[in-house]
């Protein structure tokens, strides 16, 4: 069943159109790569999705058992300045905001669930440090475990391995694809397209305004796409 | 041979109304600070409080009886409207600020300077500008506005904690995962608006801004979970504003400008234990 339908979308900022009249289909289980050079559109049509932006025109309809709670958001960037005064554990927790409703306090499921994604990405061990010092790496291990405490449902994941070194870079993508195994639908803007090749289920390259390739992966790489991507132009 | 002093000043209800009024209101103020320094909002009070000081101006040459009622619609609709033009306006959100606060602040004095018949017009000037003995001179009827409002702050912060919490931390992540971020930036816009009319009170238009900023800045040079900060700014606040009300009635001194000098210097005394700390 279909999560996310995104019909005839035209994105852009400020009058300039990046992404012209773009349709895809997410369903359950799916792990969606957006790829694509910087500056392309990928990042505006994420945070379109998740109604930080205005599309230009077109619709985007979500499944019929889902609603924006079911969306886990892993930022590029964290707008909260340096010395921001949070511990892990309480960024972690603030995932459980949006099903907590009008209740004041988090619940013990909640801080159990915390406890649960904070494991799960390793980062219990340093529950109680300040967000604001721990390496590039661990901020994105405790903002995946914010958005895992969100939904298990669908996680949105804007470059997450960007300054990170490589040995952190694959443990995330490691611990992504498990995610999948899981059950969670991903989709993730990244600009290593032999990485999206290797792990995702299908493949959104935004090209230009006009020329967006949207498939499986396998489609993907039999495609002229991939044909003229890959070094030679042999295909990968 | 000062607590025998004391106990004489304390006799007299007034002072025990600018006490219970002053604690109340700074705790209201820092609560706020929290969320506004760490958005980067510090200097709403400041613009707020010179809205709500032009508001007053009107109110006092329309001979209004009570200018509370007038000042917190007009100070609520322009912290609405400055918080909100954080983002997707062509006027920077700083610049909006300015422009409202010193735009508010030269009416509001020239209307007062055109049309008051009062003779003391700099003294009534200078007591609103820093609250210099307002506070010792609270009727009955606004102690109870005061301590009134001052709850209903401390519970909503109370309520929606966790919401301000993820709110100031990180907004874009509780749009993006449902929560409803403009209905609580509302109610906290709506209690900013609150507090600083609350604090006109207390230590006048121009030194709000100290009550916001000083607890929470200072809290931040020792404690890094947000949990921690929030309780030590409150107690810093409550602190500093016990002594400085119980030092001016003793020395004489300006009840704003000496609660915002202990500030001043809560601040270094917090710097200099920071210091330590990070060293040991």
């Amino acid at each position: 069943m279909f999560q996310l339908s995104c019909e005839n979308l035209v994105l852009g900022y400020e009058g300039r159109v990046v992404i012209n009249n773009l349709s895809f289909r997410v369903t359950a289980g799916d792990y969606l790569c957006i790829v694509g050079e910087n500056g392309s559109g990928k990042t505006t049509l994420m945070k379109t999705i998740l109604g930080l932006k205005t599309a230009m025109s077109g619709h985007i309809e979500l499944g019929p058992d889902i609603t924006t709670k079911d969306f886990g958001y892993l930022p590029q960037q964290i707008s909260a300045q340096q010395d921001f005064p949070a511990t892990v554990k309480e960024v972690v927790l603030s995932g459980c905001l949006n099903h907590s409703g009008l209740r004041p306090f988090y619940t013990k499921a909640d801080r159990q669930l915390a406890e649960t994604s904070m494991v799960k990405l390793s980062i219990s061990g340093i529950a109680s440090h300040r967000f604001a010092e721990l390496s590039g790496g661990q901020q994105q291990r405790a903002l995946l475990a914010r958005a895992l405490c969100a939904t298990q449902k669908i996680l949105l994941l804007d470059e997450p391995v960007s300054g990170l070194d490589m040995k952190t870079t694959a443990d995330t993508y490691d611990i992504v694809a498990e995610l999948n195994k899981e059950g969670t639908t991903i989709i993730m803007i990244s600009h290593d397209i032999n990485m999206a090749v290797q792990y995702a289920s299908h493949i959104l390259y935004v090209i230009g305004p006009e020329a967006v390739y949207f498939g499986s992966t396998k489609d993907f790489l039999s495609s002229n796409v991939a044909a003229n991507l890959s070094p030679g132009g042999k295909g990968f | 041979m000062i607590i025998e002093q004391l106990k004489i000043y304390f006799e007299y209800p007034f002072v025990r109304y600018a006490l219970i009024v002053g604690v109340l209101v700074a705790l209201s103020a820092s609560l706020l600070g929290v969320t506004l320094v760490l958005k980067r909002f510090s200097f709403i009070g400041d613009g707020l409080s010179h809205v709500a000081f032009g508001v007053m101006a009107i109110a006092s040459v329309l001979k209004l009886t009570n200018s509370i009622l007038l000042m917190l619609p007009v100070t609520i609709i322009c912290a609405v409207l400055l918080l909100s033009l954080g983002s997707g306006t062509k006027i920077q959100g700083d610049a909006a600020i300015a422009m409202i606060s010193v735009g508010t602040l030269a009416t509001g004095y020239l209307i007062m300077n055109r049309f008051a018949k009062n003779s003391n017009l700099a003294g009534d000037v200078c007591t609103t500008l820093f609250g210099s003995t307002k506070i010792l001179t609270l009727s009955q009827i606004e102690v109870y506005i005061s301590i009134g409002f001052s709850i209903l702050v401390i519970a909503v912060f109370l309520v929606f904690y966790n919401k301000v919490f993820a709110i100031t931390f990180d907004e874009d992540f509780a749009v993006a995962t449902g929560v409803n971020v403009k209905v609580y930036n509302l109610i906290i816009s709506i209690v900013i608006a609150l507090v600083i009319v609350l604090a006109m009170n207390l230590v006048g238009t121009l030194l709000i801004s100290a009550l916001v900023v000083f607890p929470v800045v200072s809290a931040m040079r020792l404690f890094k979970s947000f949990k921690a900060v929030t309780v030590c700014a409150v107690i810093f606040s409550i602190i500093s504003t016990i002594l400085g009300i119980l030092i001016s009635i003793i020395a004489g001194t300006p009840v704003g400008s000496t609660i915002v000098a202990m500030d001043v210097l809560g601040f270094f005394v917090f710097c200099l234990l920071g210091f330590f700390i990070r060293k040991a």
